[in-house]
């Protein structure tokens, strides 16, 4: 099969603009059949606009989406039917139970009375939800909130999963379980578009990322081809306590073969494309009078290529992404 | 066959979520039963004048009961953003909006019937054109959802709703020919309550009821049909213009 015929979302030259702000500028991107495809960035990146664009919350202004070959950008309801949404926000009905917001959800895609209520029951076993499926949904912790309202996106079976930051605010052991959930519903054939600003996330769920900043798509390639770019990259990072900025440009002005800036957490971060040696740096550094408490080197991840790529640091993409949605 | 499993099922999530909760029960009661005494202590007319006070009482609980629901239907949902969970179904935003509606006329004309019923004790309602006031209770529960819904969907929090909601709601009660008739306001305010649905809404009421139309029974049916749907229109207008961004 070519790729033309794989392609299960197609969106070409897709815009949309709030005001005087531009969400989301000449977006192109194909998602495969039954691929797991993440695009990550920042908030305000224009993921959730892309999102309500491509499932008929939102009109774009220009461009054009064809899901499973139907021009949703003309007939945004014509494709409804094949796709599954979990908003970034657990949005089911406070008052009804688990079981109840199930089977109302599977009611919404036409499903039989008996066909609902044996779909329900078989989600709320799958996602751990059972001995709490009589509970109202206003009761449920944020974990199992999140569980609920994935399983509510596929109570019809669709063949395309919107996933619109899943892991967001809630605790590693849930975040955990849920990506689980989420490689067993695409390894059983769901093609699964995944917003994150998790960079591991992406990096360990998905087949193809999109990096997005600024509603623009800056890179999109397979995870493999993304890690080349990391291949042959050291990198060390350093605790050094305070007047880390004046360190890190003695370094620069020092050791013209590496490069280095400051790290999320306060530390300098060398890199360079030979292995860095620690020894010299650590004495340059006390010599300066910092108290170097950590020097660690640092894998090449998907993360140095986001970085690279975007000049966005990824930690503090996910401190303020934290501040805004939660805990996790 | 299937987007009226949809259909169905909102319409008895609505029914169960919201107007079968007691407060909204009782609200259904006491609303109508206060208009009800307060019009009957007022007109000092005794049980004689139960007859003439009943499409008043009918259309209050009618509007009432049906415009302030729709503010916790739709907008809240909206706000919660659980609306959007409807949005997204593959279902057409007319027959999603039919179905956010239907419980509100439902339990606009349970509303109306209330009263109805607690006339019954009180006086001989054997005169009662049942064959033209049930139709015209279902018609205005129709008009007044969509003018409920109208107001929902034009706002963005359920507060605007209610204050929006009375904008409409009190000067139609006064203006509309229930309480005090079309010919007794002064000359400059009559136009406007020709623009009301529920000025031929009550002129049906009160023909079906105590005294003769002062307008053709037919246009007042029509009028109200032809109110009811450019506000269903307006509304769905709204929807794709604000909501669907």
């Amino acid at each position: 099969m070519d790729r033309v015929s794989k392609m299960i979302i197609e969106v070409r030259a897709l815009a949309k603009q709030f005001d005087d702000v531009q969400a989301v500028a000449d977006v192109d991107f194909d998602v495969d059949q039954g691929e797991l495809f993440g695009f990550l960035g920042p908030n305000g990146a224009g993921k959730t606009t892309t999102i309500n664009m491509l499932t008929g919350l939102a009109r774009p202004d220009a461009g054009t989406i064809r899901i499973a070959g139907v021009d949703c950008s003309m007939h945004p309801k014509a494709a409804q039917h094949l796709m599954g949404i979990v908003p970034d926000e657990s949005n089911l009905y406070p008052e009804l139970s688990g079981y109840d917001n199930l089977c109302f959800c599977g009611a919404l895609y036409g499903m039989s009375k008996p066909a609902r209520q044996k779909r329900a029951a078989e989600l709320l076993e799958q996602f751990d939800l059972a001995d709490a499926a009589a509970r109202s949904f206003a009761g449920y912790s944020k974990g199992m909130k999140r569980k609920l309202t994935i399983a509510a996106g596929i109570i019809h079976q669709p063949q395309i999963l919107f996933l619109d930051e899943p892991t967001t605010g809630i605790d590693v052991a849930s975040a955990r379980q849920i990506r689980q959930l989420i490689a067993a519903l695409n390894a059983a054939g769901t093609t699964i578009f995944l917003t994150t600003h998790y960079i591991e996330e992406a990096q360990r769920l998905c087949r193809r990322i999109a990096f997005i900043v600024k509603g623009r798509v800056v890179r999109t390639d397979t995870v493999e081809d993304l890690m080349r770019q990391a291949d042959g990259r050291h990198v060390v990072q350093f605790a050094v306590g305070a007047g880390a900025a004046a360190l890190c440009e003695a370094i620069a002005g020092e050791f013209p073969a590496v490069t280095c800036r400051l790290s999320a957490d306060g530390g300098i971060r060398v890199e360079s494309g030979q292995p860095v040696r620690v020894g010299p740096l650590v004495r340059f550094l006390e010599d300066r009078g910092a108290e170097v408490s950590e020097a660690r080197k640092v894998q090449p991840s998907l993360e140095e290529v986001f970085v690279a790529v975007t000049g966005i640091e990824a930690d503090a993409m996910k401190r303020e992404k934290e501040k805004a949605g939660g805990s996790a | 066959m299937k987007a009226w499993i949809a259909f169905w099922n909102i319409m008895l999530k609505d029914v169960r979520t919201y107007y079968l909760k007691p407060p909204n029960v009782s609200w259904g009661l006491i609303f109508p039963l206060a208009w009800a005494g307060m019009f009957f202590i007022r007109s000092g007319a005794g049980i004689g004048s139960v007859a003439s006070l009943l499409p008043g009482v009918m259309a209050v609980s009618v509007l009432f009961g049906t415009t302030s629901l729709l503010a916790v239907t739709v907008t809240f949902e909206k706000k919660g953003r659980s609306f959007d969970r409807m949005l997204l179904a593959p279902i057409p935003l007319e027959l999603l909006m039919l179905a956010k509606t239907a419980g509100a006329i439902l339990f606009g004309v349970a509303n109306a019937f209330v009263p109805v019923a607690i006339a019954a004790f009180l006086t001989d309602l054997s005169a009662v054109a049942w064959g033209t006031l049930i139709p015209a209770v279902l018609l205005i529960a129709i008009s007044s959802t969509f003018l409920g819904l109208f107001v929902a969907v034009s706002v963005k929090e359920v507060f605007e709703a209610q204050a929006f909601s009375n904008f409409f709601r009190f000067p139609m009660l006064f203006l509309c020919g229930l309480f005090f008739p079309i010919e007794q306001l002064p000359l400059w305010l009559r136009p406007l309550s020709y623009f009301l649905p529920l000025t031929y809404g009550a002129d049906i009421l009160h023909a079906a009821i105590h005294r003769p139309a002062a307008m053709p029974l037919a246009m007042d049916f029509a009028i109200l049909g032809i109110f009811s749907a450019i506000l269903f229109a307006m509304s769905i207008k709204n929807i794709r213009r604000k909501w669907i961004l």
